[in-house]
């Protein structure tokens, strides 16, 4: 069984469809990415997953719970056991990367001060930043925010992580470490990893299943080797990265000669 | 023609729409409260930062007012040969009025600002989604300790400017211009009633620190995630709760000393 079960789900922002009718079964101690161009809703899933925003249709079931049914209460019980990475780390910017690890475990536990600090430590040990705790979030560069982000999430042991385009905005250094992080936690934790991203070669490298995203709508899915052999253009220009193919390069809207000869005022 | 009545419908519901958000907001924080005496510390640190940080404005702005009003009173009631009565009108008029309006109305510009400025950077940098999904609530852990800390703050700074105000008139009205400090303090304490001059007017403040803080917290939350959001969300604390401010000012007042 899936940990996590999406059926059916319908999304609507205003009259614009986000999603209509998407599947996803996202298995246990796998590494699913969810890729697709920018603007197809990548981010609104996780925020659907993690129940910060509710479907027009359709349901989400993580670990057998219908997310969006549960009581405000039993929907923190999950999310302690679910973990997140955002695009932009989401630190708290008042407090020392140290506190900012350790926030999860003073909010949700009375462990003593000796035990935290050594939890803390662990955390920042694995991902190679022990030596900054005591450094404030606007003193680390992005790749180190986000790596500090992911300490923070796995400190309360989640059965699970899902990941905002962790490589965005990364030099090769730091996307080779995280590439790298990513890999390794889903492996020493047991963890179930869900990446959103769109970036082709990062995430081709550690996915075990990949699903791709357009218009609202699941167009392939697969291993990456099978989506490499695809034969659809699309799935194809995707992968490749090509800048014109059935995603067209021009925003679509009236030929070049209609606009230029147009008058002015009616534009 | 129709689109105005549109647009005026949609600024109607829109306007209603924000403020039932925000009276949900506001029970939300208020459930959150009980929380919070099992973990004062987090009061304690928005005492310092809501509070603390505006007594040096409070002080000034109270010492100042206090010497004009000094001045001003001195003048009028020189003209009656009641000049021995300006320590009653300095002191009534702070503590019944001046002392809680221009306290709050420096305090929405101080305080509230930064508190819509500080919430709504937290929102657009995602830390209160970031809180959201390491499963602590955003309203109980960030946003009622700052409210229990305005709620406190609000009545203690409209004292301080009281006081400091007097004083100031004081050193006008004695150092300056002549009046006998004697007459300044006894008149002053026998014409300021404890209930309905000074309970009242801590009463005024509470409504206003209320107010002011529920304002700056709402607009900081509901602000739109961007430079310019959170820009607006902090000016429209400002106008809002100066209006909030002074046409509370008007119903208390007409409450308290109106009949």
């Amino acid at each position: 069984m899936p940990l996590i079960k999406i059926r059916d789900l319908h999304f609507y922002r205003g009259d614009r469809a986000i999603f209509e009718g998407v599947n996803i079964d996202i298995h246990r101690g796998k590494i699913t990415a969810i890729m697709g161009p920018s603007g197809t809703g990548k981010t609104t899933l996780l925020r659907l997953i993690g129940g910060q925003l509710r479907p027009d249709k359709g349901t989400i079931e993580v670990d057998g719970q219908d997310v969006h049914k549960l009581s405000h209460r039993d929907l923190y019980e999950l999310r302690k056991r679910m973990g997140m990475l955002f695009q932009s780390g989401a630190l708290l910017t008042d407090l020392t990367v140290f506190e900012n690890v350790a926030f999860p475990i003073r909010e949700h536990t009375q462990l003593p001060e000796s035990m935290v600090r050594d939890l803390v430590l662990i955390k920042l040990q694995a991902v190679g930043l022990r030596g900054a705790h005591d450094l404030m979030p606007n003193e680390l560069s992005g790749g180190m925010a986000r790596r500090v982000a992911l300490a923070r999430a796995m400190t309360l042991d989640p059965m699970m992580i899902m990941y905002d385009e962790p490589f965005t905005g990364q030099d090769p250094i730091s996307m080779g470490t995280l590439v790298n992080l990513i890999h390794k936690m889903n492996d020493a934790m047991d963890l179930t990893s869900v990446i959103v991203s769109h970036d082709v070669a990062e995430t081709s490298e550690i996915a075990d299943h990949i699903y791709l995203l357009s218009a609202g709508k699941v167009i392939e899915q697969g291993s990456p080797v099978q989506l490499k052999r695809s034969t659809s253009q699309w799935v194809q220009q995707f992968m490749q990265g090509l800048p014109d193919g059935p995603v067209p390069f021009h925003y679509p809207g009236n030929t070049l000669e209609q606009d230029l000869l147009e008058r002015k005022d009616a534009v | 023609m129709i689109e105005t009545i549109r647009s005026l419908g949609r600024w109607g519901l829109g306007s209603f729409e924000r403020l039932g958000r925000g009276h949900l907001f506001l029970v939300k924080i208020l459930m959150g409260i009980p929380e919070l005496f099992l973990r004062f510390s987090l009061v304690i640190q928005q005492l310092y930062s809501v509070g603390v940080l505006s007594v040096f404005l409070i002080i000034i702005a109270g010492l100042f007012v206090g010497m004009v009003l000094g001045l001003q009173g001195y003048n009028t009631l020189v003209d009656f040969g009641a000049e021995e009565s300006l320590g009653v009108m300095v002191s009534l008029s702070l503590v019944r009025e001046l002392g809680p309006v221009v306290s709050a109305l420096l305090f929405a510009g101080r305080a509230g600002s930064a508190l819509t400025a500080e919430i709504g950077l937290m929102k657009s940098t995602e830390q209160l989604s970031g809180m959201e999904m390491m499963a602590v609530d955003p309203i109980r852990r960030i946003m009622a300790p700052r409210f229990i800390a305005g709620l406190i703050s609000m009545p203690l700074l409209a004292a301080i400017f009281s006081a400091v105000g007097i004083y100031g008139g004081f050193l006008v009205g004695h150092g300056l211009l002549g009046v006998d400090d004697g007459a300044f303090w006894s008149q002053m304490q026998v014409k300021t009633d404890w209930y309905g001059d000074i309970l009242n007017g801590v009463l005024k403040s509470v409504v206003f620190g209320v107010v002011i803080t529920w304002i700056a917290l709402f607009e900081g939350y509901d602000a739109t995630p961007t430079s310019e959001g959170v820009g607006r969300a902090t000016t429209r604390t400002v106008v809002h709760s100066a209006f909030a401010i002074l046409g509370l000012d008007f119903i208390l007042t007409a409450l308290m000393f109106g009949g």
